[in-house]
């Protein structure tokens, strides 16, 4: 070999170095525990969404249907939906904050495969950035689904698909097993914003939307495994499988729950992509009156503050 | 043999003058945020993407809060204060109306959320523009790293830079609002104050389809008013055109 050849191999191997041991200029360390500061939704996601409370969601006409037909005892009677809240969207929908880690290849070293998010109830999600392809479509539904991801910059952009059938709200309101999601994940100092796009052409009439902000907060105390959903029999002796919990079609008994609380039109109570426009808030302007008082769930209790935070319509100690 | 050292010597010279060129042809922001390179530089060339345009509010979030006025009382997912409780149980929107406040909750930190359309233009090489129809109101983003100046008002004052990442490749614009004329953070009377300080991120993405978003994150500091800083994430689709610009102007009832 020539003394040449020696150099620029040498000098390739030194630049190479150097550029391995810096981070792809695409990727933003995304690793942390992000604690969820539930400033937004609340009641939807700490004490609970009204039974039929299906603001904002731009359901079709098959998805109202099926939501209308929820059950809550569905939760504690059949075992086999007990777990079908926690699809990748209920980061969105829930409480929990979450826990990102990288994956790296164990050959190459430091290149990342793929990234790890764990968080309260929902299985780890997978996000491959190594550019493997989704599987089939007849390939096996998981509750995490399958999700690939890639850099645009610096967000993170992914695709999943291949969810078990759940609940877009934590009242009944459905997903099928067709939905997809993509998820952009901006990162801004100790902020984590994560903006996702759920399409379900089953029950939705175009992508229901929703954007969160996360904390960093290194003493979040997340777990990489959170304690996945497990099935279990909650009433002894209902577990008969001849038993559906459900509402028969007209028959939900809390479809006039949030008109009468807070004057909210009933179309708007059952969703529809309309009502998430400007154009809808000038249609309610003359049919909407504003209940003179909130009488439940007004906000978080603190040291010194004590609000009505339950649906007692007392304040809280 | 030093004849060989002396030849490593120009290779190696050769390599370095190369890696040198190379980083002289990264763009700027690749090489970190350098304010007085911002001040310098025109906002608007320098632009690592284009805001301009309309953009619609896609209502998905606090419905219940944005679409109409909640009632007193309704504190749901701010993180008040005592002095901020007492404040907005006291809330009298027939006085705001008469005492000519009716834009109080359409100050900066509040009127993002407000459902309706946003326009943004640049109105020179340094200023971006931002109309809503909503309360026809006007925030400026200055990008000329001047000191905040002028008296409090609904707007404040925003100064605005772009944070490139590295490679240049993405980047969010960073604005700070100040200097604001003390408002609400809800039609029902949460009030923030006249230190509140509003720090904003805006981040654009595209769906295959080609159908732009804008994601804005956003912070209010208020330690009269609010606990902790209150955080929150809106998003916008961007529309082809004006047709459905629709202004309307404050109501403190609506």
């Amino acid at each position: 070999m020539s003394t040449k050849q020696v150099c620029i191999l040498s000098l390739a191997f030194v630049s190479l170095s150097v550029c391995a041991a810096m981070p792809a200029s695409a990727q933003v360390d995304l690793a942390g525990m992000w604690s969820s500061p539930h400033h937004q939704d609340w009641v939807q996601r700490d004490p609970g969404v009204t039974p039929v409370d299906y603001l904002a969601l731009p359901l079709n006409e098959a998805g109202r249907e099926k939501a209308l037909l929820y059950n809550y005892a569905t939760q504690t009677a059949q075992m086999a939906h007990q777990c079908a809240y926690y699809m990748p969207f209920y980061l969105m929908i829930g409480v929990s904050g979450i826990k990102i880690w990288p994956e790296t290849d164990p050959v190459a070293g430091n290149k990342i495969v793929a990234w790890k998010m764990s968080g309260f109830n929902f299985d780890v999600i997978t996000i491959y950035v190594d550019g493997r392809p989704h599987p089939s479509k007849t390939a096996y539904h998981s509750f995490s689904g399958f999700t690939t991801g890639v850099w645009r910059g610096e967000v993170l952009e992914t695709y999943t698909t291949h969810m078990k059938a759940g609940f877009i709200r934590r009242n009944g309101a459905p997903s099928s097993d067709q939905a997809t999601m993509r998820q952009f994940m901006f990162r801004h100092g100790d902020l984590l914003t994560i903006t996702s796009m759920l399409e379900d052409p089953v029950y939705l009439t175009e992508p229901y939307v929703v954007s969160r902000v996360f904390n960093l907060d290194p003493r979040a105390n997340i777990r990489n495994t959170e304690g996945a959903c497990e099935p279990i029999n909650e009433v002894p002796g209902i577990d008969d499988p001849g038993f559906v919990p459900h509402f028969l079609p007209g028959r939900n008994p809390f479809v006039n729950e949030l008109t009468d609380i807070y004057h909210i039109p009933m179309e708007a109570v059952l969703g529809g992509a309309e009502t998430s426009y400007p154009e809808y808030r000038k249609r309610l302007k003359d049919a909407y009156v504003r209940p003179e008082k909130c009488i439940r769930y007004c906000g978080q209790n603190a040291p010194g503050l004590h609000m009505i935070s339950d649906g007692t319509g007392r304040p809280q100690p | 043999m030093t004849s060989n050292l002396a030849r490593c010597r120009i290779h190696a010279l050769s390599f370095l003058t190369a890696m040198a060129a190379i980083a002289v042809v990264v763009p700027a922001g690749a090489q970190g945020s350098d304010d007085r390179q911002g001040a310098r530089a025109s906002a608007r060339s320098g632009a690592p993407f284009d805001l301009t345009g309309y953009w619609v509010s896609v209502v998905t979030q606090d419905w219940r809060q944005r679409m109409v006025v909640p009632p007193k009382g309704d504190y749901e997912s701010i993180p008040i204060t005592v002095e901020a409780k007492r404040v907005g149980d006291a809330w009298d929107p027939a006085k705001d109306e008469a005492a000519g406040e009716q834009c109080k909750s359409y100050g900066a930190p509040a009127i993002m959320r407000v459902p309706g359309r946003v326009h943004i233009t640049w109105r020179d090489d340094l200023t971006l523009k931002v109309d809503v129809d909503a309360g026809q109101q006007t925030r400026l983003f200055h990008f000329d790293a001047a000191a905040a100046s002028g008296a409090p008002n609904w707007q404040g004052y925003t100064a605005a830079k772009w944070e490139t990442a590295s490679g240049g490749k993405s980047a969010a614009l960073k604005t700070v609002t100040t200097r604001l004329r003390p408002g609400y953070l809800r039609k029902n009377g949460v009030p923030y104050s006249a230190n509140a300080v509003l720090t904003e991120y805006w981040d654009l993405f595209m769906l295959p389809d080609g159908q732009v978003w804008l994601t804005i994150t956003t912070t209010v500091d208020d330690p009269l008013y609010l606990r902790t800083p209150w955080l929150t994430a809106l998003h916008f689709k961007k529309e082809a055109d004006g047709s459905k610009w629709d202004p309307s102007p404050c109501s403190a009832f609506w």
